[in-house]
């Protein structure tokens, strides 16, 4: 019976080492990946922050104004005016046309259609 | 083997010989405890042994740890959370919608090893081939004098640092520097101040903060657990530009020296827009003045807003007006002495141009046509203890709160002794100085209904609570008054259809360094808020030594030149804010009983 035992145990001890060895190096590569992920991420960042700078150094009011200036004859776009505020009765609505009326239809109602009502 | 107690031999030995045999027994008892007490000791400190090896081993083990701790080189930790760790070493500023004020970029620094340079002589005229600002001859001298270490520029552009990198030489070595960038150039730059390298290093450097925000909340902005979130300022980026351009104009369009200008949130205090020209660039910071004789005010970095403390003029009128219908002293229609010129011992009071609007004048006309004498009888009447209680209480006695690192040095200049002829002058706004932004925040104190809040450069979530320093009653007649400034006073060129502008102009003369005023030079200020149904907006707009040429006669007076300027600011800037103008209903039509 201790004979078998001591051979299980000393397979059980290779397989644990084996495991080991392996979970080890598992973890060294998972390790250098988020290294070199994290270096990206750096990276990234990094050229964000100079879109971000980039964006607002493009859109910097001083530069908006001289391209609506130089394309005005293209864009027409002036300065805000309180005379630009409107009345929401002042919205021209696209006149609404209706479609003929090509074929017979039937009128109900409960009053007797008067001859201007056809 | 084990010895028998009483072996048989001896024992029989003994007996013959007659002896004792139990002596033998005691003997060979004695000898067997003896070796039993041998061996006992023997595992005993064999024991204390294994112990001592235990002990050592465990706190060898520990003192190595630490000793193998304390030596090694710090590294980040591998493991952490992206995103856990500083993106940047000093925060982000954004105006009140998010838009980027002041970021951070990745550049470097140059510096060498002349000790390790191949070839000094041909590298210092490479790099004066790239720099134009470096001298050939000076950086040969640095290179070849023995030491061995020379900072050569604090920040590259990489187009440089390529140039840079092909000259090839082992001795040019780059350092990774945080570089502070203003991407909108001058706009907001009082506000924002500037940064410069503090402490430097080869592998990185301090930004600190020089000026402005910048050094006002310098620990905010270098806080690590607040590196990734932006610092929020009220500015609006658009606002901002807006009354910079109208302001830029109109400054020079009336020859000023210079001109300041404060948009304000009157219930919450939030500074919207805050302009002082002439401007500067915060990217490349110009040097403070060095000339003693200089006025601070002729350097481009002097914040006219915050920093230039000056006489108000009439604008203070209002105050006294304000503070006697407080007190109950007197109604907007009551009649006041208005006779000039008024004597007060041996000091005279005259209205401006030697006009006299008496002998009586209602307190709103006193206003309206900005009478010093009638301002003088409304003052004497609160008398100069109540006055000083109530300028305290707008906030003229002290600095004003505002997040600048040069709002604590304006302090404004009071008057020593109070007695009444100070009482007279200080209500027309003369004999106490104070800044733009200090009449920023008490005429935001009449337009919001009664109450002092706090000024500040950072955006707030809410309403903020204040002292109340008068009746909403009282704030509003006072709005009234001042909108009848505009309609039929001195602001007349104020009027903005649609935003009922209300607001009162000031003209200063200026203070000679030597004592006395100048004849020819003066501080325009006009103090306007609207609309004047619901007032929102607190503006104030300041000239320095501004002359309106355009007619045949030159104008000095704030109606012909700050207010104008102010009229057209709020023109440009109420759509841009949502401002809906309002048509103001007009006069009822009159009948006028007409016979066929």
């Amino acid at each position: 019976m201790r004979p078998v035992l001591y051979v299980l145990s000393f397979l059980a001890l290779i397989a644990l080492g084996f495991w080991a060895y392996r979970e080890n190096y598992a973890t060294q590569a998972a390790l250098k990946e988020v290294e070199t992920l994290q270096r990206q991420i750096v990276g990234l960042r990094e050229g964000l922050a100079v879109q971000r700078a980039e964006w607002a150094y493009l859109n910097r009011p001083d530069r908006l104004r001289q391209l609506s200036a130089a394309n005005f004859d293209r864009l027409g776009l002036m300065p805000m005016e309180p005379s630009q505020f409107g009345q929401a009765a002042e919205v021209a609505y696209p006149a609404v046309t209706l479609p003929e009326i090509s074929f017979t239809i039937d009128i109900q109602g409960t009053s007797a259609p008067t001859e201007e009502g056809l | 083997m084990r010895t028998p107690l009483r072996p048989l031999a001896r024992i029989l030995q003994a007996r013959h010989d007659g002896e004792n045999p139990d002596v033998i027994e005691r003997e060979n008892l004695r000898v067997r405890h003896e070796a039993m007490r041998e061996k006992s000791r023997g595992r005993a400190q064999f024991r204390l042994l294994m112990l001592c090896v235990a002990f050592v081993g465990a706190f060898g083990t520990i003192g190595a740890r630490m000793g193998l701790l304390a030596a090694t080189e710090p590294s980040e930790p591998r493991t952490s959370a992206p995103g856990a760790e500083i993106i940047a070493q000093r925060a982000d500023i954004t105006d009140r919608n998010g838009r980027i004020l002041a970021t951070n970029m990745t550049t470097h620094a140059l510096y060498a090893h002349p000790k390790v340079m191949v070839d000094p002589k041909g590298v210092a005229a490479k790099l004066a081939g790239i720099f134009p600002d470096l001298d050939a001859g000076t950086l040969e001298r640095r290179f070849t004098d023995g030491r061995s270490f020379v900072w050569i520029r604090k920040v590259l552009s990489p187009e440089q640092m390529q140039l840079v990198h092909e000259i090839g030489d082992p001795g040019l070595l780059f350092g990774p520097r945080e570089l502070r960038l203003y991407p909108n150039g001058t706009l907001a730059a009082h506000v924002l101040g500037g940064t410069s390298f503090g402490a430097e290093g080869v592998h990185s450097a301090e930004v600190i903060g020089v000026a402005g925000v910048e050094k006002a909340l310098d620990a905010r902005l270098r806080d690590p657990a607040q590196g990734g979130t932006a610092l929020a300022l009220s500015i609006d980026l658009s606002l901002q530009a807006t009354v910079e351009e109208v302001l830029g104009a109109g400054m020079s369009m009336l020859n000023a020296k210079g001109a300041a200008a404060i948009l304000m949130d009157a219930r919450t205090g939030e500074i919207l827009a805050l302009a002082s020209l002439p401007t500067f660039d915060p990217n490349d910071r110009p040097s403070p003045l060095v000339d003693k004789d200089a006025e601070a005010g002729d350097s481009p970095l002097f914040n006219r807003a915050v920093q230039g403390v000056y006489e108000l003029g009439s604008t203070f009128k209002i105050f006294a007006a304000a503070q006697a219908m407080e007190l109950g002293l007197v109604g907007p229609d009551t009649m006041v002495d208005a006779n000039a010129p008024m004597t007060w011992g041996k000091h005279k009071i005259k209205e401006f141009e030697g006009k006299n609007y008496g002998p009586l004048l209602s307190v709103s006309d006193v206003i309206a046509k900005s009478s010093n004498v009638g301002t003088a009888h409304i003052a004497l009447m609160i008398g100069p203890l109540r006055q000083q209680a109530f300028l305290k209480a707008l906030g003229f006695f002290e600095p004003t709160p505002v997040e600048l690192i040069e709002a604590p040095g304006a302090r404004p200049l009071i008057p020593k002794k109070w007695p009444e002829i100070v009482t007279i002058t200080t209500s027309y706004g003369h004999g106490l100085s104070a800044s733009p932004m200090h009449l920023a925040a008490a005429y935001a104190a009449i337009a919001n209904g009664g109450v002092m809040i706090k000024p500040t450069l950072l955006k707030r979530d809410g309403p903020t609570s204040g002292v109340r320093v008068m009746t909403e009653e009282t704030a509003a007649e006072a709005v009234k008054m001042l909108r009848r400034v505009v309609t039929e006073g001195t602001a007349s060129l104020g009027e903005v259809p649609g935003y009922e502008v209300a607001g009162k102009t000031g003209t200063a003369d200026k203070p000679k360094a030597t004592g006395g005023y100048y004849d020819d030079k003066v501080i325009n200020t006009f103090a306007s808020m609207f609309p004047a149904s619901n007032p929102q907006y607190v503006l104030i707009v300041t000239l320095d030594e501004p002359l309106d040429t355009t007619m045949s006669e030159d104008r000095r007076t704030a109606g012909w030149t700050s207010v104008p300027v102010a009229a057209e600011i709020i023109r440009r800037i109420a759509p841009l804010m949502g401002l809906r103008p309002k048509l103001e209903p007009a006069a009822p039509v009159e009948l006028t009983a007409v016979k066929n």
